[in-house]
């Protein structure tokens, strides 16, 4: 069985017939070529290929294409607008939040998720709204110091 | 990893969803995804087809009627997580969503295919069976609701019979003298329960508990009442000593062969230290009562 997918990934809309089975990971990825969000562990644990649904963080490698049929999708890709890059990729760049990367697109993505819930977190609830997010580089504190150089950005902090 | 080939159905309403599972017997609803995706991953799971009842949205809500807040199957553990009502009364309900997996796993898993899969390290298990939950069930024969100790029928195992789909969990609500609250254990990197308490006290106007409920989760098949402890909790005043010691009874609960255990906890661990997690639910659910 063939299904009509139709998904709006940053602002374009694609239309595919697709198989059931098919991850929305695999449809952004390997039929759209889309290569910026990653597949790490391809278990749900690592965070690496998380992305936004309508909005909402999800994690693509435990979700269907078929799911997101009509929806609309969001990746690293998107993030940037006309203006260059977004606050959480200046300061991920700024406070050396990333070493190989591979983590970074999932991460960024995780850490949208939480201003989006918690414009201004404590260090303690950026540890916690990150932990469905694996590094196996950084060690995690210049990720918390890019999160929370990304938040005073955007409220107009001090930071 | 690549699922086995299926066919898909995706279901505009609960009428639809039932015909679709009568049509296709081998069918399995697909609610959020978070448990069957995986295991379809993994080739655990084949079925010939699925029927996604994902977009229903009658099936998404959390409302009070005359005594019982009903909770749509569809509802995701982050809108449990920060619902006013919920935490306001059936708080540990609330607790026990906000403490699932991750933030992007709570956004698209949801209370039914929580309980429906019967994961014996799920939390939302334990709380509602704490919390008296009634089950509804649709399709097949037609409505029913069922009680908890009747739902849980053991490992992954519930009363959702073939063709039948869950619809709603009604949870009654309680008054301002009960306090309810849910301690877990979690798995360091899974984040699943390797133990789960939950705990609810109604107490009178001198401060005396008058009713216990304490269920345990994560440790054994299906969630168990620990009824020794609820019974030697009752007439105290759920002070310090009165919690310990009625903890001290959680044993009898899973004086069983069926205390499961793993590589990372093992059966005689997970039960000797089941009691601290009760002692724990026992004191915050005391902390909120009145
Ligand atoms: C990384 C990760 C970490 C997790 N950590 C935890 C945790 O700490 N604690 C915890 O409790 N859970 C945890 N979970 C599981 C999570 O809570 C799942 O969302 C939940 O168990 C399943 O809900 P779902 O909506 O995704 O169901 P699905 O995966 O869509 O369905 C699960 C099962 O239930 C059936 N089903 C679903 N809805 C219905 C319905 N309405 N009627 C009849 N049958 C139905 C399906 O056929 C299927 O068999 C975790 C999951 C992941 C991926
Ligand atoms: S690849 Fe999706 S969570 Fe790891
Ligand atoms: S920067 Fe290498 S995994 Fe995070």
């Amino acid at each position: 069985m063939r299904v009509p997918v139709s998904i709006t990934i940053n602002g374009r809309q694609y239309s595919r017939d697709v198989e059931p089975r098919l991850l929305l990971v695999h449809l952004i990825r390997d039929v759209l070529g889309l290569t910026g969000t990653k597949v790490g562990c391809d278990t749900s644990q690592c965070g690496s290929c998380t992305v936004l649904i309508d909005g909402v963080a999800a994690k693509s490698c435990t979700c269907l294409a078929v799911q997101a049929d009509g929806l609309s999708v969001t990746t690293i890709e998107g993030l940037a607008g006309d203006d260059g890059l977004h606050p959480l990729q200046e300061s991920f760049w700024n406070k050396h939040g990333l070493q190989c990367g591979y983590c970074t697109p999932g991460m960024i993505m995780a850490s949208h998720e939480l201003l989006r819930c918690n414009p201004d977190p404590s260090d303690d609830e950026i540890r916690h709204g990150l932990e469905g997010n694996f590094c196996r580089c950084t060690g995690y504190q210049n990720i918390v110091r890019a999160v929370r150089d990304a938040a005073g950005s955007a409220t107009g902090g001090a930071q | 990893m690549f699922a086995p080939q299926f066919d898909y159905y995706r279901a505009s309403s609960v009428a639809e969803a039932a015909a679709l599972l009568a049509e296709h017997p081998e069918a399995k609803v697909l609610a959020g995804g978070h448990s069957l995706i995986p295991l379809l991953k993994l080739r655990l799971a084949a079925p010939s087809a699925l029927v996604d009842i994902g977009r229903i949205d009658s099936l998404r809500s959390i409302l009070e009627e005359s005594g019982t807040i009903e909770i749509g199957a569809l509802t995701t553990h982050a809108e449990l997580a920060s619902s006013e009502l919920l935490r306001s009364r059936a708080t540990a309900l609330a607790e026990a969503a906000g403490m699932i997996g991750d933030p992007a796993v709570r956004n698209r898993g949801t209370i039914g295919g929580n309980v429906a899969h019967a994961d014996p390290a799920s939390d939302l298990p334990a709380v509602l069976a704490c919390l008296g939950a009634e089950f509804r069930v649709t399709g097949g024969d037609g409505d029913r609701s069922v009680r908890a100790s009747d739902f849980f029928e053991g490992l992954m195992s519930t009363a959702i019979g073939e063709g039948e789909i869950l619809t709603s969990i009604g949870v009654p609500t309680v008054d301002s003298a009960c306090g309810s609250a849910y301690a877990k254990f979690a798995h360091p990197a899974s984040r699943y329960a390797v133990i789960g308490a939950a705990a609810a006290l109604v107490v009178d106007e001198d401060g005396s508990c008058t009713c216990a409920s304490v269920t345990l989760g994560g440790l054994v098949p299906a969630p168990v009442r620990a009824t020794a402890v609820e019974e030697a909790l009752v007439g105290t005043r759920l002070d310090a000593a009165a919690i310990a010691s009625a903890s001290g009874l959680t044993g009898e609960a899973l004086d069983t062969d069926d205390v499961l255990g793993d590589v990372y906890a093992s059966a005689e661990y997970r039960r000797s230290v089941a009691q601290v997690w009760v002692q724990r639910a026992l004191s915050s659910a005391a902390a909120r009562c009145g």
